[in-house]
């Protein structure tokens, strides 16, 4: 039995200070705002080249895009520009930027502070989801304590440097997470993703230079700026520097939220008394999904819950994904068509209709996924479901090719390829017997 | 300019083309020779990507790009027939298919349409879905003429798109998302826009359908040929098409100096007017009081009796003829030719009072509608173009929103192009002069570092305010550095009218009287002694008694001239009226002699726009009855007053007018068969922007598309060559029957507008409100109330003025009150409108019923209105 525990870093003061870590007094109380100190002291273009990059900080909100690269992209000389935050989080069963948001808002602030003072804008945007109604309360009293203490708003602590930050909700769409559609919404367009080029680090909001971070990758930025670059990318394994917040759910006795230091296995976090503690009554994992409901699946073979908590070597491996975070877990007694066709029906609700094949494509397979998993489906199904997925992500690989614009309608193709992988025998004699 | 697009070479299915860098690739392909499907592409709209089925390989992109809102560059090798690529075009047209209704039996979209036709050519031939369709309740109208079945709809944003990004009317939009995602239009706020039917159009599947066309035809049951719309004086080019002799729809047809393909609509439903009822089939005479219908020899020989005894009586100073601006040049000419060369008066006026001098239209330095594109500014001094020119209004819309070409307006009331306006300059209704001279330094900041013409468009902003305002105010603006004039002068053939001598004071190919008359007497035999009357007056001489024969020629005096009772006592007082129409107004029930009219769609000839471009209507259907072209009118009652025409046919009058007429040298028949886009005339000084295609090209069957006109044979360039022009045109199957001389006339010099005199506008006592009587698109004239879609549209007539006068006058908003002007007193109610400025009352000309025209004294310089409580 493994006894592997949390490395709390991003999530230390909000375990420690149970009582008052949103707090400007208990912010500060605990460090806060002195990398923000630091930082201003730097030149702001080595944030980005030495820390950042130095630390190997990746984005945390799916893709684990490099932070420093991204913010190289901005084109010089071309002001203003913006930061957005992304705050929209909205993959089923991820629940780590709420967690954040809500019990640590300055460590938020302070990150944006930072990036915005590197990347050189004076206006930040934070789109928060709609939901999150705590979140905001307690995150728009932290930006107006931190504007009245002097931490944002003009001459940041006698820096000279001034950032205003504005913070919108979301309306209740899961496709705002995606960066484009993120800004047509900030811009008071339809939520629907954008043709890419231009990129948004070159016409972004309102076409504008713009760089779009995740809520936890920006929270990790002043631990990055207090520790040094060099230091954080001592912890983590390969490129996959530090840690990561995962939020475990599913048939798990200690469902939440864990901040563990990559290269950890899944072993490990599922079964460890200190984390998620293993699966509910003593029963075994038939399957997980390992990254967020865009991933597709792993199994409870020994292979793949040996497995580290390494972007790349997943990816690379088992063409999954650590995505978002979010390690949903099944034990035996679950019927992966049944899984799948709940997923299929989120991604069905959430396409945004602006494409041809996920409009219609996400649709499609919820149908034949329902049939298949209310005793109705045929034989010839689960091919059907393939081909019609084939038209959506050429391929079916991961990182996914596309038919479509954004992500989102490949996203609904990966139970899909889960089913066929390793439970195809399990679903066509489900449909045998119905037939 | 010195910086000219990079060529970079493509390689597309194994073939090198030459495209210019930055280019869309699925332009390039098309242009090359490889159609690459498509839905939500649109030339004329911005890419969006959204169908997918463009999606095309390209090497070293990972994926499938969309050939639409990718750019060529250098060295791109593209594959669109790969397996990869057929995969996906098959699986986006299956997708497409699964919720699509498959109605095609009763879509008035199937037979013509993409959805078809690209599954056809580019799907899989089964549907592999078994469940059951989206399902909408259809379908529901989005607005009074278009009607949305939300089943059938891909989803492809076109509507949304031209009703955003061309019309400027963002009515209509997408709600709901997902599968769900439908075309809405906003709670109690339908679709209402002058050009909701090219969205109808530009529908890649039968989601959007007409009212007026519903059900009416089966594509393949339609026959259709290329003309250009007489609506208004833009000159857009459309596809007229028919069925059992019935014009059943118009589609607009994509050129790039007019129309890009859209039409109002008004020009596109306003069709249905062409078989209203109550036309008139048969001539009609005047016998015991009583109009009665007869044989056209009767009618003829009636009409000329009555000229002639006016003729004995008065002299040629005793005829006189108003309008003619809606017919074609041949008609134009043919009336100009018998009025002033066989009758010999000068009391000819195609404008109906609300026009400019024709010295002003012609003489001044003339703009086309392409340099609205590439001007350095443009100047709007001119009525409502949303109302009065739609289709110019789009194009200047688009020059000042997408080109960034800056816009001064100056005007005396906020109109459809007030917002995009960069400056703007205000003024008092009457005002224009002093306004104008404010223009040069509005526009020096706008043009700084801006090459190309001002392009001034110039017209009369409302018929209350007479010409003069207007001529003073253009005498200011022609001083303007590189200053052109886009004449904004509404009816549909109102310029072609002038071009051939249709006012008084000119004769065919801008030229005066005066400078002309040894030129036409050697031609025509003789001409005018003496500059005569415009409309008003005329009327004002026929209702001294000093007309002793009217010809109206489809001039709907009582309705369309500004003033309503000087029409009556004109109309009254002449001796003989003879009236040529195609509809029972007021002033044909007075006629003694009246000769039905064909229409635009039922004769072949030439109209000209308002920029002076020469360009085909077309025949197709057969009137009911008899009615005859105006030109073969004029001809017979010119042989019955002694001088025969000898005419055949329209070419043989094209001919003889480019033999007569200076400004239309070389403009001949073979010549106008030839023009693709029309010939701008003077030819010489247009003659770079004349393209020739060899024979004449078929509307294509790609009409759910504007249609593109066919590739020329003969460049342009070739074409300025002037000793390669029409003479290189084998004329083997053209009988040219010879005319009217055409070697050896004098010349003549055209006409130079050198500013005119203008009466003074007199100052506003402050108890009277000034009037500004603009028009409205849809108006109680005949196109739109013999339209059955579009009679329900005109809006109730108003007078609205500034909610403080209201007050200060002392009564509610929506009370009536008693208007007093010199032509009487009426009774109406006044409605506020804070957009009104203070001291002035709005009310739109010809809406039926009292108004305007019982208001206006078209002798006054302004209308000044005495509001009063009713007591």
């Amino acid at each position: 039995m493994s006894n592997a525990t949390e490395t709390r870093i991003i999530t230390k003061r909000l375990r420690d200070r149970t009582e008052d870590s949103w707090t400007l007094a208990g912010f500060t109380a605990s460090g806060g705002y002195d990398a923000l100190r630091k930082a201003l002291a730097m030149e702001p273009a080595a944030i980005g080249a030495e820390q950042v990059a130095a630390a190997g900080l990746r984005g945390r909100g799916g893709a684990g895009f490099p932070t420093g690269t991204k913010w190289s992209f901005l084109p010089e000389g071309n002001y203003p520009r913006y930061l957005v935050v992304n705050g929209d989080e909205g993959e089923p069963s991820t629940f780590k930027d709420r967690m954040l948001v809500e019990r640590d808002p300055h460590q938020l602030l302070e990150g944006i502070a930072i990036a915005s003072y590197a990347i050189g804008c004076n206006k930040a945007f934070i789109y928060l989801r709609g939901e999150f109604a705590l979140g905001y309360e307690r995150l728009e009293a932290a930006r107006r304590d931190a504007m009245a203490a002097g931490f944002l708003g003009d001459n940041i602590l006698g820096s000279g440097f001034d950032l205003d930050v504005v913070i919108h909700r979301g309306a209740g769409a899961y496709i705002c997470g995606e960066e484009t559609a993120l800004l047509s919404s900030l811009e008071g367009d339809r939520g629907q993703p954008r043709i890419r080029p231009p990129f948004p680090a070159v016409a972004g909001l309102y076409a504008k230079p713009t760089v779009v971070n995740n809520v936890e990758t920006l929270a990790t930025l002043p631990h990055i700026v207090a520790m040094g670059g060099e230091e954080y990318a001592k912890l983590g394994v390969n490129r996959s520097t530090g840690t990561r917040i995962f939020s475990v759910s599913g048939h798990v006795n200690r469902p939440g939220n864990y901040e563990v230091e990559l290269g950890m296995t899944f072993r490990d976090l599922i079964f460890s008394p200190e984390l998620a503690g293993g699966i509910r009554d003593g029963r075994s994992v038939k399957f997980f999904i390992p990254g967020g409901a865009s991933s597709q699946w792993l199994t409870g073979s020994d292979e793949h819950l040996d497995a580290p908590l390494d972007m790349d070597y997943v990816q690379q491996t088992f063409g999954v994904m650590l995505g978002s975070g979010a390690v949903m877990v099944y034990d035996d007694t679950t019927n992966p068509a049944l899984v799948a066709w709940r997923l299929a029906k989120f991604f069905a609700h959430e396409s945004c209709g602006k494409c041809t094949p996920c409009r219609e494509g996400t649709g499609w397979i919820e149908k034949i996924l329902y049939r298949i998993s209310h005793g109705e489906g045929r034989p010839q199904d689960l091919d059907l479901l393939l081909d019609v997925g084939d038209n959506i992500s050429p391929g079916l690989n991961a990182p996914f090719s596309q038919t479509t614009i954004c992500p989102l309608g490949p996203s609904s193709v990966s139970a899909v390829v889960s089913l066929q992988n390793y439970f195809r025998d399990e679903v066509i004699a489900m449909c045998r017997a119905t037939a | 300019m010195s910086d000219a697009p990079q060529k970079v070479t493509v390689t597309i299915d194994g073939r090198e083309v030459q495209a210019e860098q930055g280019e869309l690739l699925i332009k390039v392909a098309q242009d090359n020779g490889t159609f690459v499907p498509r839905f939500c592409w649109h030339e004329r709209m911005k890419p969006v990507g959204m169908c997918r089925m463009c999606l095309v390989e390209v090497d070293g992109v990972r994926g499938l790009p969309p050939a639409c809102t990718t750019t060529v560059t250098d060295g791109m090798v593209v594959s669109t027939q790969s397996e990869t690529v057929k995969k996906a075009q098959d699986g986006v047209l299956e997708f497409l298919l699964i919720n699509h209704p498959l109605d095609c039996p009763v879509c008035d979209r199937g037979g013509e349409c993409p959805l078809q036709d690209q599954t056809l050519a580019f799907g899989p031939a089964e549907s592999r879905y078994v469940e059951e369709k989206r399902h909408y309740e259809k379908p529901i109208p989005i607005s009074d003429l278009v009607l949305l079945d939300r089943e059938r709809c891909i989803q492809c944003s076109r509507c949304t798109r031209f009703a955003d990004d061309i019309a400027g009317d963002p009515l209509i939009d997408f709600g709901e998302r997902g599968g769900q995602m439908q075309v809405i239009t906003y709670p109690d706020d339908p679709f209402v826009s002058y050009f909701s039917g090219n969205t109808v159009q530009v529908c890649p599947v039968g989601a959007l359908t007409a009212k007026p066309y519903r059900f009416k035809a089966r594509p393949w049951d339609l026959a259709s040929v290329e003309t250009t719309c007489q609506t208004c004086s833009v000159g857009c080019r459309g596809s007229v098409e028919s069925s059992s002799n019935r014009i059943v729809r118009m589609l607009g047809v994509d050129v790039e100096p007019t129309n890009h393909g859209w039409l109002c609509d008004k020009g596109r439903f306003g069709v249905e007017a062409l078989h209203a009822e109550d036309r008139i089939r048969t001539p009609m005479v005047r016998r015991d009081g009583e109009l009665v219908e007869c044989s056209w020899p009767e009618a003829l020989d009636a009409a000329a009796a009555g000229i002639q005894r006016a003729l004995d009586l008065h002299g040629p100073g005793g005829v006189a003829l108003i309008g003619g601006s809606r017919g074609t040049n041949e008609d134009a000419y043919a009336w100009a030719r018998l009025a002033k060369g066989v009758i010999g008066t000068d009391h000819v006026d195609a404008q109906l009072g609300d026009g400019l001098p024709a010295e002003l239209v012609l003489g001044l330095p003339g703009a086309t509608i392409p340099d609205l594109d590439r001007a350095a500014a443009i100047v709007l001094l001119a009525p409502d173009l949303k109302e009065e020119l739609p289709v110019l209004y789009l194009r200047v819309r688009r020059a000042a929103v997408d080109l960034g070409v800056p816009l001064v307006d100056v005007s005396a009331l906020d109109h459809g192009l007030s917002r995009y306006a960069s400056a703007t300059v205000r003024h008092l209704p009457g005002e224009q002069q002093s306004a104008a001279r404010e223009v040069a330094a509005a526009l020096a900041p706008l043009t700084e570092g801006r090459s190309g013409p001002i392009v001034v468009v110039l017209g009369r902003p409302d018929v209350a305010t007479a010409a003069d305002a207007t001529v003073a105010a253009a005498g200011v603006l022609a001083d303007l550095p590189e200053a052109r004039f886009l004449m904004a002068l509404r009816r549909g053939n109102v310029r072609g009218a002038l071009e051939v001598g249709l006012a008084p004071g000119v004769l065919p190919g801008r030229v005066s009287l005066e400078s002309g008359a040894e030129r036409f007497t050697a031609a025509w035999g003789r001409v005018p002694a003496a500059r005569g009357l415009d409309a008003t007056g005329i009327l004002g001489a026929a209702a001294e008694g000093r007309v002793g024969a009217l010809v109206l020629v489809g001039a709907d005096v009582t309705d369309d001239f500004p003033d309503r009772h000087l029409a009556r006592a004109g109309v009254r007082g002449a001796g003989f009226v003879v009236a040529v129409d195609a509809n029972r107004t007021e002033a044909v029930a007075a006629a003694d002699v009246v000769l039905p009219a064909a229409l635009w769609g039922e004769k072949s000839g030439t109209t000209t726009n308002l920029e002076g471009r020469v360009q085909r209507v077309a025949r197709k259907v057969s009137p009911d009855g008899s009615p005859m072209p105006d030109w073969r009118i004029a001809g017979e009652l010119a042989l019955r007053l002694g001088t025969d025409f000898d005419l055949e046919d329209e070419t043989e009058l094209q001919d003889e007018i480019a033999a007569v007429a200076p400004g239309f040298a070389e403009v001949d028949a073979i010549l106008l068969r030839r023009a693709r886009d029309g010939v701008v005339l003077p030819l010489a000084d247009h003659r770079d922007e004349l393209v020739l295609e060899a024979r004449r090209i078929p509307v294509t069957d790609f009409s759910w598309e504007p249609i593109a006109p066919a590739e020329p044979e003969v460049e342009a360039a070739e074409a300025s060559d002037p000793d390669a022009a029409p003479e290189a045109i084998d004329a083997s199957d053209e009988p040219r029957p010879a005319q009217v001389p055409a070697a050896g006339l004098p010349d003549a010099a055209t006409i130079t507008w050198t500013g005119a005199e203008a009466r003074p506008t007199p100052g506003r006592d402050n108890y009277a409100l000034r009037l500004v009587a603009g028009r409205r698109l849809y108006d109680a004239g005949r196109t739109v109330s013999a339209s059955p879609s579009l009679a329900g549209l005109v809006p109730e007539t108003a007078l609205r003025v500034h909610p403080q006068e209201i007050s200060r006058i002392g009564v509610a908003d929506g009370d009536p009150v008693r208007i007093t002007t010199s032509r009487g007193t009426q009774t109406l109610a006044l409605t506020g409108d804070t957009t009104v400025p203070l001291g002035v009352a709005v009310m739109a000309f010809n809406l039926g019923g009292v108004g305007v025209g019982d208001l206006v004294d078209a002798t006054s310089v302004v209308t000044d209105l005495r509001v009063e409580t009713v007591r």
